[in-house]
């Protein structure tokens, strides 16, 4: 792209494809940095966009992903052994969330691989990754390129998500199912449409050439007008993924090739992914470490949070007791939900208070008027996602 | 394909530590096969025709690291091991003087250095030079000593709990603590220096300078300025003392008869050997080494795999990554494995005109490197993909020794010659006539007259005993002795114990602990820990 041929210390941010218009729609300027590129936080008040989210129709520009293109005869024993999950049952033109670990089991990052052919996928990724993707390609037959800049991505998402989209013009959308992938025309260009989101709620994620991409835009919100449509930023979306349960790499664990500290890595088993590690598949990386760590039993646990009252616990720290005397853990993750009316958290817990039901203490600090207060409050362990609607399962979806 | 397995220990490769191994663990009743690819066991290690009625030591063409005391176990005497000379002398050819007589015949254990004037012929030292010799000797032999008893031992895992580990590393502080505060400071001090600085501390003689820095260098991708060539040489002083053997030493019918007479010994404890059959792969099954697959495409099953190949070859081709983490993967395909020694091969018509040489140093070690400043200006050419203007040579003439590996009264020169870069950039099709010229020529200087003797030439480069020998980058310890590549994290950290990451798959060749040279001890020590890890036949 012409911005990286540019002197880029002049201007050390990328502007996304959708950034003019973005920029147009931006009422309080408030810009954040992603992966490299400028994106927007806050279109005009995160409660305004959470509850398009919830009950309307969001444009969220998701372009900055990093992606990775992955191809070759080896493509699926080569994700077999990079990733968690057994590829193999991924069939074409379907969407898996996938983990990956280092040797010692401890999560690299999360991401979605797309099978977009036989041997032909794509893993979106919070973290660049290329050395590691590079590394674990030793010894198999398959090319592995990074195609952040050449995709535009664009996340629909809301209850009346299908229905904006198939009066933009996208015929069929309704059928596709949760994790599927679909090609659609919109006027002259050609899109990919996968059934994936950030939300937890019914939504697409859509993949374009960076020229289409003003142009689909437009024609989102054109077609979306009557029925809410809003261009939201990553704090609104930020609530939605964490009634949703979803992690959120660098915020609710550090990837292994970063930390520093020993005891800062997080396994898939701690996090509560168990559910994507296939030990029957055959070896993949962390796989031995792995059989150890579930032989030995967690020694911590991602947990979701009931807290009381009304303040979310950001950082707090977990005890056993109101007391606080003995700690158990930290909150990693916290919000207000406005849909559940409770106050949520994701928090990592040592054994055994991470069973449903525990009862912990979060210690909650009150910024109040420059006076720092402290609360103890009591939380309950409760289970994740807090909010799953059948909305976001559901083909075809509701009409609106 | 019957599940049962057909054997206890399958070992890949019949070079030296392959049949130490083989022998080791046939004679502590395991049933053992050994798979060798080439017609003739030995690996590297093996005497061979290279021009009509000449033989030679195609790799190493000195005995002096195995320990004595493996020699006897194994039997080899009774095996048909015999010698045909033992504590050779050293001495350093020079291109503008006589030579110098760098150690006496019978040199004792770990004293190889030690001058013996009785022997002495050539250039004497000056004497404050030979006082410095006697000085350093006995310090760096205290040195190694406090070295030696890691040979024989798995090295500890870093970062366990595991009490056995945390006590071999207390161990081996204690070693260096006992050598008492004045001898740990001054070990402690040179440890990581380069044998450069060090050797300029002690020596005024450029002449002896070069000879005794040379063995810090040799097989190494290393000058004498290299940090670390130090502990490279206080390493192979170390493994000198360990082997507890009369010095230098040449087996009568050079490298091949003893790997013949370890590979007697192996059979004779019930072991099998199979040349000629090549290992396709490692077979594995539900996360366990169950076997091989041939290149023919016979499935042979046992309980253990044991691979003398080099970690790269054992792990990359073999086993193949999909078996593996990627770390470590990655680990495997950093190691350094390029060699840098290639080996030179003359027959000739009659004994080399080595200027002044007397006949008792002729039986020995000739090492032209005549200072630290030549060793270096030829290493730097390797650096940049070029081989040495004038390289440095560890000589031997073995048909001095041994009359049978020549025509009578024709002769056999033998030399490690470095430095021949294993990727050279103008590529080994050109330059290997090249090189071989520039090697004429450089002995030239202290033969005059050598190149009208020649009726045969070899050289071996590392690309040649890549191929020949099937070690990835032609590396004669498999991997660059080094602080990085050394004890615990030889050849990885994950597989420097001998067992890998695969339960059932074993690593027993040079690539381990403690390293190349015709040790044998990495291929004893695997044995061993096969027999207390490894599975056993129900």
């Amino acid at each position: 792209m012409t911005e990286t041929a540019a002197p880029h210390f002049k201007q050390p941010l990328l502007r996304t494809p959708f950034h003019e218009r973005a920029r147009a729609l931006s009422q309080v300027d408030s810009f954040v940095a992603w992966a490299g590129y400028t994106t927007v936080d806050v279109f005009t008040t995160i409660e305004q966009e959470y509850f398009a989210i919830r009950n309307a129709t969001t444009l969220y520009d998701l372009t900055p992903m990093v992606k990775y293109r992955v191809n070759g005869r080896d493509a699926v024993p080569y994700l077999n052994r990079l990733l968690t999950r057994d590829i193999a049952k991924l069939k074409p033109d379907r969407v898996a969330y996938c983990v990956w670990c280092n040797d010692a089991g401890h999560l690299i990052d999360d991401g979605t691989l797309f099978r977009l052919g036989e041997t032909d996928y794509r893993i979106c990724t919070a973290e660049r990754q290329i050395d590691w993707l590079l590394d674990s390609a030793i010894g198999f037959e398959v090319e592995i390129a990074e195609v952040t800049e050449q995709i535009a991505a664009l996340a629909v998402q809301g209850p009346t998500s299908c229905a904006v989209l198939k009066a933009a013009g996208l015929h069929g959308i309704e059928k596709l199912k949760p994790f599927e992938i679909g090609y659609f025309a919109l006027g002259a260009d050609k899109i990919m449409v996968s059934r994936t989101g950030f939300t937890g709620d019914l939504g697409y994620e859509l993949w374009m050439e960076p020229g289409a991409a003003e142009t689909i835009w437009d024609v989102l919100m054109t077609a979306g007008r009557s029925r809410g449509i809003r261009a939201i930023g990553s704090q609104a979306l930020n609530i939605a993924r964490i009634e949703a349960g979803f992690l959120l790499p660098n915020f609710d664990f550090v990837s292994a090739e970063h930390t520093i500290r020993t005891g800062r890595d997080r396994s898939p088993l701690e996090m509560g992914l168990a559910w994507l590690v296939d030990f029957n598949k055959g070896h993949f990386t962390g796989r031995r470490a792995l059989l150890a760590e579930r032989e030995r039993g967690a020694r911590r646990q991602l947990v979701g949070l009931d807290v009381a009252g009304n303040k979310p616990a950001h950082n707090a720290l977990i005890y056993t007791d109101s007391g606080g005397k003995r700690e158990i853990g930290s909150v990693t993750s916290a919000t207000w939900s406005p849909t559940c009316k409770s106050n949520i958290a994701l928090a990592i817990v040592d054994a055994p208070h991470f069973q449903i039901g525990s009862t912990v203490w979060a210690d909650i600090y009150l910024n109040r008027e420059l006076v720092w207060e402290r609360r103890m409050s009591r939380a309950r362990v409760v289970e994740r996602p807090f909010f799953a609607p059948d909305r976001r399962r559901a083909t075809p979806p509701a009409e609106f | 394909m019957a599940a049962s397995a057909q054997y206890d220990c399958v070992v890949i490769g019949a070079g030296h530590n392959g049949l130490v191994c083989a022998a080791t663990l046939a004679h502590a009743g395991r049933s053992v096969l050994v798979l060798e690819t080439s017609a003739h066991v030995g690996g590297a290690a093996l005497t061979r025709e290279f021009a009509p009625g000449f033989r030679v030591s195609a790799g190493a063409h000195l005995l002096h690291l195995m320990p004595a005391a493996l020699l006897r176990e194994l039997k080899l005497e009774s095996h048909g091991l015999e010698w045909a000379a033992r504590g050779m002398p050293t001495t350093a050819l020079l291109p503008d003087g006589p030579p110098l007589l760098v150690a006496g015949e019978h040199a004792e254990p770990g004293r190889a250095l030690a001058p013996d004037p009785a022997a002495a012929a050539g250039q004497a030292m000056s004497a404050a030079d030979a006082a410095a010799l006697s000085s350093y000797t006995a310090q760096m032999r205290r040195f190694a000593a406090a070295l030696v008893p890691m040979f024989s031992k798995v090295p500890p895992r870093l970062g366990t709990t595991d009490w056995s580990d945390r006590l071999a590393l207390l161990r081996l502080g204690w070693q260096v603590r006992k050598l008492g505060r004045r001898d740990m400071r001054e070990l402690l001090r040179i440890v990581g220096m380069n044998v450069y600085d060090l050797l300029e501390e002690h020596f005024d003689s450029a002449a002896l300078k070069g000879a005794l820095g040379l063995d810090a260098v040799l097989g190494a991708n290393f000058g004498p300025r290299s940090p670390g060539t130090v502990l490279t040489l206080l390493y192979r002083l170390a493994a000198e003392s360990a082997a507890g053997a009369s010095g230098l030493s040449q087996p009568k019918g050079g490298m091949g008869a003893f790997c013949d007479a370890l590979a007697r010994a192996a059979t004779a404890g019930g072991a099998v050997i199979r040349t000629g059959t090549p290992v396709a792969g490692i077979l594995v099954e539900a996360d366990r080494a169950v076997g091989v697959t041939l290149e023919s495409g016979e499935h042979i099953r046992a309980q253990n795999v044991i691979s003398n190949a080099d970690p790269k070859t054992t792990f990359l081709k073999l086993l193949g990554p999909r078996h593996l983490d990627t770390g470590f993967v990655r680990r495997v395909d950093h190691i350094r494995t390029r060699g840098l020694a290639g080996k030179l091969h003359l027959a000739l018509n009659r004994a080399p005109p080595f200027r002044d040489v007397s006949a008792a140093s002729l039986r020995g070690r000739l090492l032209l490197s005549p200072s630290l400043q030549h060793i270096e200006h030829a290493y730097n050419h390797s650096k940049y993909g070029e081989f040495s203007a004038s390289p440095v040579m560890e000589i031997t003439v073995p048909s001095v020794n041994d009359p049978t590996l020549a025509p009578a009264g024709q002769h056999v020169l033998s030399a490690v010659v470095q430095y021949a870069p294993y990727a050279l950039k103008e590529g080994w099709q050109s330059g290997r006539l090249r090189f071989v010229d520039t090697a004429l020529d450089t002995l030239e200087r202290v033969a005059p007259g050598l190149r009208n003797c020649v009726l045969g030439v070899e050289l071996l480069t590392p690309l040649d005993i890549e191929r020949e020998f099937h070690i990835n980058g032609g590396h004669w310890h498999h991997a660059d002795l080094a602080f990085d590549q050394f004890l615990m994290v030889r050849p990885v950290p994950g597989a420097a114990q001998y067992r890998t990451p695969v339960p059932g798959l074993f690593l027993c060749g040079a690539g381990c602990h403690p390293g190349g040279g015709v040790m044998g001890v990495a291929g004893r020590n695997a044995a061993n820990e096969v027999l207390t890890q490894g599975l056993k036949s129900p």
